[in-house]
């Protein structure tokens, strides 16, 4: 197994499932169809990289998808931090993509198997990263409520960012945290958003221990695909 | 419930390289680099696209549907403006 | 996804110049643009439609919402999710074409959310189980395009417009619903009676899709004058029963309807009895699902104010900024 690309793809798939639940819900119109748009990407990075992971032990997507528990997810704890309001979903989107960004750029460079679908993926999340970064700085910087929303987002997301710039296999590369320094302080700048210094980080996602909010994303998402064992759908 | 309004936009498409821009639709934005995000997210789903327009609704100025005969009517009759009005025998080939 | 036959009778049109001049118009296959003179009833009659028919889209959006999250395939997510998305991108281009006739989506939005505006009666139903993803895919979109097409050709302008921007876009839907059933019903017996149960439930309601018999409808005539309307509720219920029967044959499904049985000189496919009582109750609000579906729209939006609010707030200080510079 693939374990680079099975991470990777759990960020994915768990960011998207996490965006997917804003279809038909989000503030307005034009920002439902926006954060679709970023779901399907995220599905798509996920159902490549899940292809990829299984290649070599003959699992296809799906049943990475699907039938794995909790356990065994390696996604980021950050991604699969419940989509709050809009400002949390926004920041959240924001942090990962402020890594996940120049990281495709820069393991698409290399002889990795996962640059081709890194090559395609940077295209998407350069996008994702403006989009959030965008609305991150009108929410800071908009009204005395927003500007609360988007600070108490941050304060609440922050700990789980050191998680993001752990390698996830020797031959994994790292983004420099000066890069992602760069990107998220002038963003919050911009925002007049003060960046949180917690005491503390978590991690523990890329080894299968979780926050207790994954079990019930998986037990959603999987719950029609095992109550029919082998059935084609 | 708000009772703001948030400004109508424009969305012009470039579908391909050397075509002009085609007006294509209308959405809602609070200023031009949303309303230019969500042109991109809301009508360039299916590859309609190489280039975006914005224009904020309010800013076009319109001629009058009443006008139409005054404006339009008077070119009707200028068929001397039209290669087909002029007469070249067939043996001149193309032209 | 769909605008449904629940307009109110409009008043005879008088006989002043511009309205012969118009009519003329609409006569002629010419279009009439939003600054173009129309009689007020023309107006309002397309006002209440569009935006009815935009409310559809935009509530249509959560009975397949509903299970977005559970497809049972990534290939099954992604395709529901674009699905569900382009829904909301046809109710986008819907209000903005309303909007083209003076009056703002705020509004059309606030007469939703108050239960003043209707939407198709189709989305008060409840979405069970995942075939009935691919039932609203197959059955309501088909009854949908059927009701689509002809407006394509709608007089005015905006509206076919958007109408043309739609009938492009859902080409998608009704294969992906078509397909899902297909897979279904050549699956397991678990899954074929899931496909069974789809197709009971949703048949009738889709067969209300397109509104009271002629005999029962008054708003026809003038609508089919303006050619807002080109074609008669029961014409179009005829048109989407001949043409989805040999395909639930072909599932190898039965339609929950007895009498259903094809007219041998005609070549028509004939329905039993339609219970207009069910419909009525649907379309005057108490559909299974309406007050869910109102609450979910209702909460979107209010807990979206702030995020409208702080957007206009950063634009306002930008342009301050601006000025001031």
């Amino acid at each position: 197994m693939n374990r680079l690309a099975l991470a990777r793809a759990d960020d994915a798939l768990i960011l998207g499932h996490r965006l997917s639940e804003w279809c038909g819900h989000a503030p307005a119109l034009e920002e439902d169809l926006a954060l679709a748009n970023i779901a399907l990407d995220l599905i798509g990075q996920a159902r490549s990289l899940y292809t990829l992971a299984g290649a070599a032990t003959g699992h296809d997507e799906d049943h990475l998808a699907y039938l794995r528990d909790e356990r065994a997810f390696t996604n980021l704890l950050l991604v699969e931090r419940p989509n709050g309001d809009f400002a949390v979903t926004i920041t959240r989107q924001f942090l990962y993509s402020a890594y996940i960004d120049p990281y495709w750029r820069s393991i698409a460079a290399t002889q990795s198997p996962l640059a081709p679908i890194a090559a395609k993926a940077a295209k998407e999340s350069a996008y994702h990263l403006r989009h959030a970064a965008e609305w991150l700085i009108r929410l800071g910087d908009g009204t005395a409520e927003s500007h609360r929303r988007a600070q108490t987002a941050l304060t609440q997301l922050w700990p789980y960012t050191d998680e993001l710039f752990d390698p996830i296999t020797p031959d994994d590369i790292a983004v420099p945290r000066e890069t992602w320094d760069t990107t998220v302080n002038a963003v919050l700048a911009e925002a007049t958003l003060t960046r949180p210094d917690p005491k503390w980080q978590h991690r523990g996602g890329r080894l299968g221990t979780h926050t207790e909010h994954l079990g019930h994303l998986l037990a959603e998402m999987q719950s029609l695909h095992r109550s029919n064992p082998g059935a084609t759908w | 419930m708000s009772t703001e309004i948030t400004p109508l936009w424009e969305v012009f498409i470039r579908s391909r390289g050397g075509l002009a821009h085609r007006h294509v639709g209308s959405l809602h934005a609070a200023d031009a680099t949303l309303a230019l995000q969500a042109a991109r997210d809301v009508y360039t789903r299916r590859g309609e696209g190489l280039s975006l327009w914005v224009v904020p609704s309010n800013a076009i100025t319109a001629s009058d549907p009443t006008d139409r005969d005054m404006l339009f009517e008077p070119t009707a009759s200028k068929i001397y403006r039209h290669p087909t009005f002029y007469e070249v025998p067939d043996e001149v080939g193309h032209m | 996804m769909y605008s449904q036959g629940l307009n109110q009778p409009t008043e005879a049109s008088a006989d002043s110049p511009e309205q012969a001049r118009f009519q003329a118009r609409i006569d002629a296959e010419d279009k009439i643009e939003p600054n173009d003179w129309m009689p007020d009833a023309y107006r309002r009659t397309l006002i209440r439609q569009i935006s009815q028919h935009a409310h559809s889209e935009i509530v249509g959006m959560l009975p397949e919402g509903n299970w977005i999250t559970r497809a049972p395939s990534l290939r099954r997510k992604a395709a529901l999710l674009a699905k569900v998305q382009d829904e909301g991108g046809h109710g986008l281009y819907l209000y903005a074409a309303a909007e083209t006739l003076g009056v703002t989506r705020e509004e059309l939005v606030d007469q939703l959310l108050s239960g003043k505006a209707k939407y198709s009666s189709i989305f008060n139903y409840p979405t069970l189980s995942w075939a009935d993803i691919g039932a609203i895919g197959w059955l309501v979109d088909g009854a949908a395009i059927m009701n689509q097409i002809p407006l394509c050709r709608c007089s005015y302008g905006p509206y076919a417009r958007a109408m043309i921007r739609v009938c492009k876009e859902e080409s998608f839907h009704q294969r992906q619903g078509y397909e899902i059933m297909l897979t279904l019903s050549r699956g397991t017996e678990a899954q074929k009676a899931m496909a069974q149960d789809a197709l009971n439930r949703w048949w009738w309601p889709c067969l209300m899709m397109f509104g009271p018999p002629d005999s029962a409808s008054q708003h026809s005539d003038t609508s089919m004058q303006w050619k807002i309307k080109r074609f008669t509720n029961d014409g179009l219920r005829q048109k989407f029963i001949d043409a989805t029967v040999p395909q639930g044959h072909f599932l190898g499904l039965t339609f929950p309807d007895p009498a259903l049985r094809q007219d041998p000189e005609t070549g028509h496919w004939q329905h039993g009895e339609i219970d207009w009582a069910e419909f009525k109750t649907v379309v005057a609000g108490g559909g299974f699902q309406a007050t869910d579906r109102l609450e979910a729209r209702r909460k979107a939006h209010d807990e979206g104010a702030w995020v409208r609010e702080a957007a206009l707030a950063y634009a306002a200080k930008r342009q301050a900024r601006k000025t001031a510079a």
